[in-house]
């Protein structure tokens, strides 16, 4: 165990803040810690050009291996790439999800085509993708997939049915679908995993409004929407294995950054403590060290995840972190609103009260999106202490 | 940078677990803490002279092995998972943590190297506030007159003490600002060592009351240099280890409880496959192992080079959730073995009782959230 990062280490994380200094100012300026989430809908224009901007500077995809496009970088740079973006206020990327989710699937299970038509883009920031995985009926219960999808006789695909909650839809050119290949087949069986043009008739995007006013989320309705033949990931019926696979790149690598931005936050929280004198409450003053307690926690659970040679999606501290930060993050906002006082009743555009509002109801969802709080304890339990399984349905 | 630990410490920790599991089974623990002494003297000795867990933390000029914080705490949570019955933690913890914190040059060659050997066993108040101890200075007296001390005072808690060949006591000097540490030998005219009864019978404590205690000069053993500093960093590393046994008695909560709830049936089934039953594990499971994070944390904290201040407000963090979450888990292992969590002969009461006795021990949860808020707040 040891703390002291190497002098190369070092060095990178001097080249990262010193490239993020020099670019992330004037036209870009005014997206200083903007468009994380709860905050998507700001300037997504802008953010393109800043991904661009980013690719220029070849700090898109640092995880990926140089063949696809990427930096290569360790786990550690990567690490500390993304702690030194988060703590020079980088917006929330645009292209994260293409980044993050559908490039290291395609990677991994992609045909050479598909791999050398859709990783560039990526890459250089020019297309953007939306996942389309939840429906109305498939939301703890994933694979209750009900979209389906058929081959044509040209070999083609097309797509009917509802898929919801897809971040971003209206901003992006390309969506991830899984739909079900194989007529009356349940659960996990006879799912396919598909990419479609966001840009045709056949699909219509309607936006979800929030509770915090806002509507980064999205219903998307396909009526026979087209799928090019070459566009299929894997093989039919083999969609759950993809689906899941692409949960497996989760290395974690992305949460210190993450951290970066709740410590920003709880500095909100202080600050507006200090400035209103609720800092003198002791009630709040015993909140804000639990929280900073929780801050501390996750900074180490997360260097626990990401030591050692194990499978991270299988250390004890990997199960409990998706719990433990959405939990934590929710009773900050709650905290900050309680600092805020009736101040936080009135809708302002007050910078110093927007975003704790901001926080306030979009942590709301955070104990709900990628996992419930139920659906975690269930797999806390029955993956960390081994206890038995929930029943599932005969398939 | 690197969490994960090294192969040695690894082992280390893989031979407390299997010593004190054949040691420090339920019935040693019933056994020992029904006992006169409260500790069994064989297994004692043998953690002294045959394990030389007493000589970790020590350095290697004063006869230790110069191990680290690290080492430290893998040990203790063992130690703390099986509620082991001895006073390493007042000798080693306490004690020589003391000395090598703020113990002048004399004082580290006089007692340290027997502390290492296993040889000595020594104590130190473990007072309930939250302020490094200047509680307990602020309630015994130290006059000097030539090469002579008198102290005179109480002091109301002192873990092994009556085992302890000496006990090292904090004392107000006139005129001095700082807190003054003495080494008193048990045997001395004037010192009464009153044992205290305890729900919690793993660690003993006595009621300390000096009457007229004279001492020879060498027996102040602070070096003034180093006490502000040493006095913050000896608590911050003492409430680290404390943390550490909280976090194994927690983490043997929550085994005990799965074990039981995989064995009990209702309904036809093990009550472990209901969902209101893994929940409730699921939850303990979380804290114990954000509580984990936090410990190791301030432990690979210690053992580099940092500051009093940081060391202080770490390990006050890892303190801070190892009690709640050591109480939280003895109380809901309680409730989820049902009727027979609350009797004598199942061991959740044994952790119960220890959770709530440790909460105090150098501050409690909300003393110690109220001096992280000063960090950060002012």
């Amino acid at each position: 165990m040891n703390l002291q990062p190497s002098p190369t280490d070092e060095a990178f994380r001097a080249e990262v803040a010193d490239w993020m200094r020099r670019h992330l100012k004037g036209r870009f300026a005014s997206l200083l810690h903007r468009g994380g989430p709860g905050d998507e809908e700001a300037d997504p224009a802008l953010r393109k050009e800043w991904e661009r901007e980013l690719a220029a500077g070849r700090w898109t995809c640092v995880g990926w291996p140089a063949e696809a496009g990427g930096r290569g970088l360790s786990i550690e740079q990567q690490v500390i790439f993304h702690e030194e973006y988060a703590r020079a206020g980088g917006p929330g990327r645009m292209g994260h999800i293409g980044e993050g989710l559908i490039g290291p699937t395609l990677i991994a299970f992609g045909s050479e085509m598909q791999k050398r038509r859709f990783l560039p883009g990526i890459v250089a920031g020019t297309e953007f993708w939306a996942q389309g995985y939840s429906e109305p009926g498939a939301g703890s219960d994933l694979a209750n997939v009900q979209t389906k999808c058929w081959q044509e006789a040209d070999g083609s695909w097309r797509v009917q049915g509802q898929k919801v909650w897809t971040s971003l839809a209206h901003e992006s050119e390309w969506i991830f679908v899984l739909a079900r290949s194989e007529p009356g087949s349940k659960s996990r069986n006879g799912l396919s995993f598909l990419l479609l043009p966001l840009s045709q008739s056949n699909v219509r995007i309607q936006p979800i409004r929030q509770m915090s006013g806002g509507s980064e989320f999205n219903e998307v309705f396909f009526d026979g929407a087209v799928a090019e033949s070459g566009h299929l990931v894997g093989k039919p019926g083999e969609g759950w294995k993809v689906a899941m696979g692409l949960l497996e790149f989760e290395r974690g690598v992305s949460t210190l950054g993450q951290q970066m931005h709740f410590a920003y936050e709880f500095d909100l929280v202080v600050k507006a403590a200090q400035a209103n004198g609720a800092s003198a409450n002791p009630q709040i003053r015993q909140r804000i060290a639990q929280a900073w307690c929780g801050l501390r926690v996750m900074r180490y659970n997360a260097l626990r995840m990401l030591s050692g040679g194990e499978r991270p999606g299988l250390k004890r501290e990997a199960l409990i972190y998706k719990y433990y930060w959405s939990n934590w993050h929710r009773e900050l906002g709650k905290l900050a609103m309680d600092v805020l006082g009736p101040a936080g009743d009135a809708i302002s555009d007050d910078p110093r009260i927007r975003p704790l509002q901001q926080l306030f109801f979009f942590s709301r969802a955070d104990t709900i999106y990628a996992g419930t709080n139920e659906i975690q304890l269930n797999l806390i339990a029955e993956r960390g202490l081994d206890m038995p399984r929930e029943p599932r349905p005969a398939v | 940078m690197n969490f994960a630990f090294t192969a040695d410490q690894v082992m280390i920790r893989d031979a407390a677990q299997s010593f004190l599991a054949d040691e420090s089974g339920s019935a040693a623990v019933r056994a020992a803490s029904a006992s006169e002494t409260g500790f069994d003297a064989g297994v004692w000795q043998r953690i002294g002279s045959e394990l030389g867990w007493c000589a970790i933390p020590v350095a290697e000029e004063h006869g230790g092995l110069g191990l680290g914080a690290v080492e430290l705490v893998l040990v203790l949570e063992q130690m703390g998972r099986q509620l082991l019955c001895a006073p390493y933690f007042s000798t080693v913890c306490l004690a020589a943590n003391l000395l090598t914190q703020v113990g002048n040059e004399q004082a580290l060659r006089r007692f340290l190297p027997a502390i290492a050997e296993g040889h000595l066993c020594a104590t130190a108040p473990l007072s309930s506030g939250a302020d490094d101890w200047l509680d307990a200075a602020a309630q015994i007296q130290a006059r000097r007159k030539g090469e002579v001390w008198t102290l005179s005072g109480h002091c109301p808690r002192v873990p092994d003490a009556a085992a302890a060949d000496w006990l090292l006591l904090f004392a107000q000097v006139e005129g001095e600002r700082k807190a003054a540490l003495f080494a008193v030998p048990r045997e001395v005219a004037g010192l009464k060592i009153e044992a205290l009864e305890g729900w919690d019978a793993t660690r003993r404590f006595s009621s300390i009351t000096l009457d007229g205690v004279t001492l020879p000069a060498e027996d102040r053993i602070d070096d003034a240099s180093r006490i502000e500093d040493g006095l913050s960093r000896a608590a911050a590393l003492a409430r680290l280890a404390i943390a550490a046994e909280q976090l194994g008695g927690a983490q043997q909560c929550l085994d005990l409880t799965v074990a039981y709830t995989a064995a009990r049936k209702q309904f036809g089934r093990a009550i472990a496959s209901f969902q209101a039953v893994k929940h409730r594990c699921a939850e303990m499971m979380v804290r114990i192992e954000a509580t984990r994070s936090a410990v190791y944390g301030a432990a690979a904290l210690a053992a580099s080079k940092t500051t009093a201040d940081a060391l202080a407000l770490e390990c006050a963090v890892a303190r801070t959730l190892a009690s709640d979450t050591y109480f939280y888990c003895a109380q809901e292992a309680i409730q989820l073995h049902g009727g027979v969590g609350f009797t004598w002969e199942y061991d959740p009461q044994l952790y119960f009782k220890r959770a709530q006795a440790s909460s105090h021990w150098l501050g409690n949860a909300d003393g110690l959230r109220e001096r992280i808020a000063q960090a950060l707040i002012a």
